[in-house]
């Protein structure tokens, strides 16, 4: 048997789409989700003889703050290009995009990566090659009709329906260099993409919303001691539209590439879509010879030129990014990183920890208490105001100090009673732990700290 | 010059005949020899020109107008159906 070890080779090409007001090239609305059809369009986006695309200023502009957030370099010169290719979604024979000449290139990201042997996280850094504007294409919907089809082997007709709407919505493609080793990675750095476009709020990133799009490229290459085999091939994978998909997808086409490696076969290179139904990829070979795109300069839109000074404008119109600002919780208010990390997941949950914090400072209530209580309770908190927050803690502070003595007995009268939640707790699962400590609140005379109730029932049962 | 017609004539989106593909051979490759002359032209000290116009930074601000109504949007479509452009499915999902 052949006993190779393979290491997968991923690249990524995610696409984002921006939510401006209009679209990238018109005045028409972008905002086209749950509209109706080809309400949303005009002579641009529709692609009619004569109609004359103009850049949305408001796209390049976010295209750049994209950009500078993966650390990459502004050129001053920028132009758009023409990508040929026939399909009822792309009215023009063409998409207006970006080839040799992008707004943005070589950046990088920093990921976490969880380490589970290790129980640590390691720091990998993707580089970013490039950072382009493009519009997105229309909407099919593929139908079969009722009516007998005049085509042979088919019984009714088969039709695409086709919605304008999304034509020509601003979509920014980010295209990483092949550093992905797993589809954990690839994870990770989805999720920390997301969370800074949705940081600059130029963007939503919802995937199921198809507002966050990704099409790995996919190889494995052999693993020997002296060094790294070439790679002759890449599959592309396409249609995976939900986060859930993303490691399934993933895994399952290493793992067919690496069956066809062990039979000492060569992956066909290929463009295949994923099959959540099926779970697998499928080839999509009709899709390979359009890949032909005999990209040319777009002569209808005049090349970009930015001055230093409206770079450094929109770099100073960034906030602060979720990377400086885990760290920043980690020091002004000494948080762990989990804490941190869970804290400054989305901005709207950081901003309101650092209004309870700024609130509870007057009360003597120091900001890893309330980190416990924001994480620990799960607080709602676009119902509970901060300065409510606060309230709580603090008279949950006062009573919770009844005798440690007695709820040292609830405790242990709650673990006798129920061996078999401790025992399952034991076996990892966490949800045995929070049946006991509600069984502890319930029979515990006045109101008592979750969190903290929580760790020490931990540590007990360790 | 030789030239792979079959594949041109498939990313424009054209269904030729066998005796079309030889007729288009020999006249693109007759063609692309003709404009071959160009070369012969020294260009080092000329930069590439995709643009005439000499303008730059034509741009709109993201300001909405509004769009076509349905009704003129489809009034040209050969086939519509409840809103939408209908077209004959052209791959297989
Ligand atoms: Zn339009």
């Amino acid at each position: 048997m052949n006993k190779t070890k393979y290491q997968p080779v991923i690249g990524l090409e995610v696409h984002v789409e921006l939510k401006t007001k209009s679209k990238m090239f018109c005045g028409c609305s972008a905002q086209y989700f749950g509209k109706e059809p080809n309400t949303h369009v005009c002579p641009v986006c529709l692609g009619l003889p004569g109609a004359l695309p103009v850049p949305n200023n408001k796209a390049m502009e976010w295209c750049v703050m994209i950009g500078l957030a993966l650390n990459c370099k502004i050129p001053l010169v920028s132009k758009f290009d023409r990508k040929n290719y026939f399909y009822p979604d792309l009215p023009k024979g063409y998409q207006i995009s970006q080839y040799d000449e992008p707004i943005a290139r070589n950046g990088s990201l920093k990921l976490k990566i969880k380490n589970e042997k290790l129980k640590n996280n390691l720091e990998k850094t993707i580089r970013i090659r490039r950072v382009h504007l493009e519009e997105d294409t229309a909407k099919l919907i593929h139908q079969f009709g009722n009516q007998k089809s005049k085509i042979k082997n088919q019984k009714y007709e088969e039709f695409s329906l086709i919605d304008f709407n999304r034509s020509g919505v601003p979509l920014v493609e980010i295209v990483s260099e092949p550093d992905f080793e797993s589809a954990l990675e690839v994870v990770e750095y989805l999720k920390k993409l997301q969370q800074i476009v949705r940081y600059l709020d130029v963007s939503n990133a919802d995937m199921e919303k198809g507002e966050m799009r990704l099409e790995p490229n996919i190889s494995l290459r052999e693993i020997s001691n002296v060094k790294f085999q070439i790679i002759n091939y890449k599959v592309e994978v396409k249609n995976i539209n939900s986060f859930r998909f993303v490691e399934k997808a993933i895994d399952y086409e290493l793992k067919r590439q690496e069956e066809l490696l062990k039979r000492e076969e060569t992956p066909v290179q290929e463009t295949r879509g994923w099959d959540e139904n099926k779970q697998k990829t499928i080839s999509q070979r009709s899709k390979e010879e359009a890949h032909d795109y005999r990209y040319f300069p777009e002569p209808d839109i005049p090349p970009v030129h930015w001055t230093g000074n409206q770079i450094s404008n929109i770099k100073n119109q960034i906030e602060e990014l979720p990377s400086e600002k885990l760290e920043r919780f980690k020091k002004e208010y000494g948080l762990n990183d989990y804490d941190a990390e869970i804290l400054t997941r989305d901005k709207t949950t950081a901003d309101y920890f650092e209004e309870a914090v700024k609130i509870g400072a007057g009360h003597m209530i120091a900001p890893k208490q309330i980190a416990n209580v924001v994480i620990n309770k799960k607080i709602d908190i676009s119902s509970t105001l901060p300065a409510h927050l606060i309230t709580q803690i603090a008279s949950s502070k006062q009573t919770a100090t009844l005798s440690d003595e007695a709820l040292e007995k609830i405790i242990t009268q709650i673990v006798d009673e129920n061996p078999k939640a401790v025992e399952d707790y034991k076996k990892g699962k966490s949800n045995a732990l929070m049946f006991l400590v509600g069984q502890v609140i319930r029979k515990y005379p006045k109101k008592i700290d979750a969190g903290g109730l929580r760790e020490r029932m931990e540590k007990m049962l360790q | 010059m030789k030239i792979n017609v079959s594949h041109i004539a498939k990313l424009a989106n054209l269904s030729l005949k066998e005796e079309e593909k030889e007729k288009f051979e020999k006249q693109l490759s007759s063609i692309l020899d003709y404009v071959k002359k160009l070369e012969e032209v020294d260009t080092s000290k000329v930069e590439p020109t995709p643009q005439v116009t000499g303008l730059k930074n034509i741009t709109r601000e993201d300001q909405t107008i509004p769009s076509l109504s349905q009704e003129e949007a489809l009034s040209n479509a050969k086939n519509k159906h409840n809103g939408f452009f209908k077209v004959k499915t052209i791959l297989e999902k």
